[in-house]
């Protein structure tokens, strides 16, 4: 085991499926310099394990500035015997691929009648909560839910970021990573032997009794501190992170409701159409006879994102929102909800 | 052509042929409600089609735009899967859940025919740059109309290829209408001349209804390609007899009957059954092969009425490798 940050957890998963297969690349802006820091063993081109040195410019490719062009060309790729690892940088950018993620990558296989597999992975940072404006700030998993075709992945954690891009990178199907920057430099013990986090399988990141905490990437932090909160207040929380968004873990969710009988869902997507108005649905059709209380969602509100500090900070859940959201199902406050109606 | 044998000059009549009944078939059958929706027509652009797949190895692979059945056939698909695909049977060669717009043979070399105009080009500058990486020897080959080479995306792909040196080539079928829209009307300068900004080769081949004139161009970017030296694009003027798609009714003709006499009097097929009689080849020879050709495309269409629909199920397959996980 080793102490490793989310961004160096991702590094290993590449130079362990760059080691293992000689058809996985490394694609994107500016991964030549390992700007971003996941692919090279440090942060200077000297350093031992930089990516370039190590697995050659055949394989280690700076593109340009075209977002459209390399998520089709990595695309044409995948379906002609390479495994690509595509870095597209910030999310926000995957809109002007989107031609290419809906009508090529997502429906290819499925039009040809299963002639074409497409193991791609295509791996783009959230940057929200850094006071980058609007345009670097989107969250923008929820409409790729949208298609069929594609699976996505929001790792919460070192050790899922590590897992889960090894399972992205050895499946046959196209993948969207969605990494939220905020965990960047999180840290945790991470094996150093390859290990897979199965596609499809939620973690449960603590066990309870009185309410489900669906927790989705950069929100799970504040799940966790919320959860120890209420812990105090004696009210005893479950949290589920799917990590997987398609395919969703459905019965992890679905068996935590049975037991609970009441949920909240936390994401820092927009709230129309969100992951969490999908899990909502999921539950309120499901496990409606298990409800003891109204779902509630905590996201952020239909809203771009404002650049000031003092405003952006108010627009993704948190530990207070969150708490608020469980004190309010579970009864135990009568402000839960006034404090709620103010989040969302 | 010096590097054609006899056999390859006739098998390049035989797929031009192959092109011309196929869709003349399928324009009565879309009429008649045989094929459902409708499909677009590679009718008098079979020069253009065959002399670009012809100089492709087998090993090759290309991706196709709406105007789609000539790129596989000339490719070398076998009819039957195709035709099966058009009327949405099981032994379609997409299973039936692509149809016209969607014909695929990876057996060929044929990554897939898009509807959306420009989206499959960097599909086929992918596969290129499987070859360059993989250092396979492959060439890749994108079509592309008039109205593509509008698109961003060509552009975005034309760098790529030229950054990298990808075993490539672009090649526009000029057909000089997207849609009803006169392509200069809507297109600044000349296509074939956008290579140069990209350090590649821009060559334009004026008569793109001579065939051996289309094959000459593309097999010297097809060398070009193989031999390490990047990615070339190749403008074909040509000319579609029918119009933008089968069933369409439009109410001002756009094209005037000149202009249409013209390209008539210059049919691609006509033209090379003359050069071939010119060097030898029996009329009655030519004659057995439309009458084997015709034959081959009634196969194709007893192949596709005598098969099955898909099962209802079929709908629900081929979206991933795997079936969706459920713990």
């Amino acid at each position: 085991m080793t102490v490793m940050s989310y961004l160096g957890a991702i590094g290993a998963a590449q130079r362990e499926a760059m080691d293992a297969d000689e058809r996985v690349i490394i694609i994107g802006e500016d991964v030549e310099a390992n700007v971003y820091g996941t692919t090279g063993g440090g942060k200077s081109r000297s350093s031992e394990g930089d990516f370039t040195q190590r697995y050659g410019k055949n394989r280690i490719r700076n593109t340009p500035i075209s977002e459209e062009g390399i998520v089709g060309a990595a695309a044409g790729a995948a379906m002609t015997g390479l495994r690509p690892i595509v870095d597209l940088s910030y999310s926000s950018f995957l809109y002007m691929a989107m031609d290419q993620f809906v009508n090529q990558v997502a429906k290819n296989r499925y039009m040809f009648g299963g002639q074409a597999s497409m193991p791609v992975v295509f791996r783009s940072a959230m940057f929200y909560g850094l006071n980058t404006g609007a345009h670097h700030s989107d969250r923008p998993y929820p409409m790729f839910m949208n298609v069929p075709g594609l699976k996505i992945i929001a790792p919460s954690s070192p050790s899922d970021a590590k897992g889960l891009l090894r399972s992205a990178i050895d499946s046959d199907d196209p993948v969207l990573s969605f990494e939220a920057c905020l965990l960047w430099g999180t840290k945790e013990e991470v094996s150093d032997e390859p290990f897979w986090v199965p596609l499809g399988v939620a973690r449960t990141v603590r066990e309870g009794t009185d309410v489900t905490l669906v927790a989705i990437s950069g929100s799970v932090p504040e799940a966790i501190l919320a959860a120890a909160d209420l812990e105090a207040e004696g009210i005893s929380v479950e949290i589920i992170d799917p990590r997987t968004l398609v395919p969703l873990d459905r019965n992890a969710i679905l068996r935590s409701v049975a037991k609970t009988g009441r949920l909240v869902v936390a994401e820092p997507a927009h709230r129309t159409c969100g992951a969490a108005a999908e899990i909502s649905a999921l539950v309120a059709e499901e496990a409606f006879d298990s409800l003891l209380a109204p779902i509630v969602r905590v996201t952020a509100p239909d809203m771009q994102i404002p650049f000031s500090p003092s405003l952006e900070k108010q627009m993704y859940p948190t530990r207070e929102t969150i708490g608020a959201a469980l004190r309010l199902v579970t009864g135990a406050t009568g402000v839960a909800r006034a404090a709620l109606k103010l989040a969302n | 052509m010096t590097d054609l044998s006899s056999n390859d000059l006739l098998e390049i009549q035989r797929r031009m042929l192959r092109i011309r009944r196929f869709d003349e078939r399928a324009s009565k059958m879309v009429k008649r409600g045989h094929i459902p929706g409708t499909v677009h027509t590679s009718i008098g652009q079979e020069a253009q089609v065959v002399g670009s797949t012809f100089a492709l190895a087998d090993g090759d692979y290309m991706s196709g735009n709406h105007r789609s059945h000539g790129h596989p056939i000339g490719k070398g698909s076998p009819l039957g899967p195709l035709m099966a695909e058009l009327v949405g049977k099981a032994t379609g060669v997409c299973k039936g859940k692509g149809g016209s717009l969607h014909l695929a043979d990876f057996s060929v070399g044929s990554l897939g025919e898009s509807g959306i105009v420009g989206s499959s080009i960097p599909i086929a500058t992918g596969a290129a740059l499987s070859s360059k990486v993989l250092d396979n020897g492959k060439v890749a080959l994108a079509f592309f109309g008039d109205g593509a080479a509008n698109q961003g995306v060509l552009y975005e792909s034309m760098n790529l290829a030229g950054s990298w040196k990808l075993p490539m080539i672009f090649l526009c079928e000029n057909n000089q209408y997207a849609l009803s829209t006169p392509a200069h009307t809507v297109t600044s300068g000349v296509i074939a001349d956008r290579g140069a900004g990209f350090g590649m080769p821009g060559i334009r081949v004026e008569n793109g209804q001579d065939v051996l004139a289309v094959y000459a161009a593309v097999k010297t970017a097809a060398d070009r390609a193989r031999a390490g030296d990047g990615p070339s694009l190749v403008e074909v003027v040509t000319y579609r007899y029918n119009e933008h798609s089968e069933g369409l009714r439009l109410a001002t003709d756009y094209r005037n009957a000149e202009e249409r006499a013209d390209w008539l009097s210059r049919d691609p097929i006509v033209l090379f059954r003359n050069h071939l009689i010119e060097t030898g080849v029996s009329a009655e020879l030519l004659d057995q092969m439309e009458a084997d050709v015709l034959a081959e495309v009634d196969a194709a269409v007893a192949f596709s009425d005598a098969s099955p629909y898909p099962e209802l199920s079929v709908a629900f397959d081929d979206l991933y490798t795997d079936k969706e996980i459920s713990a």
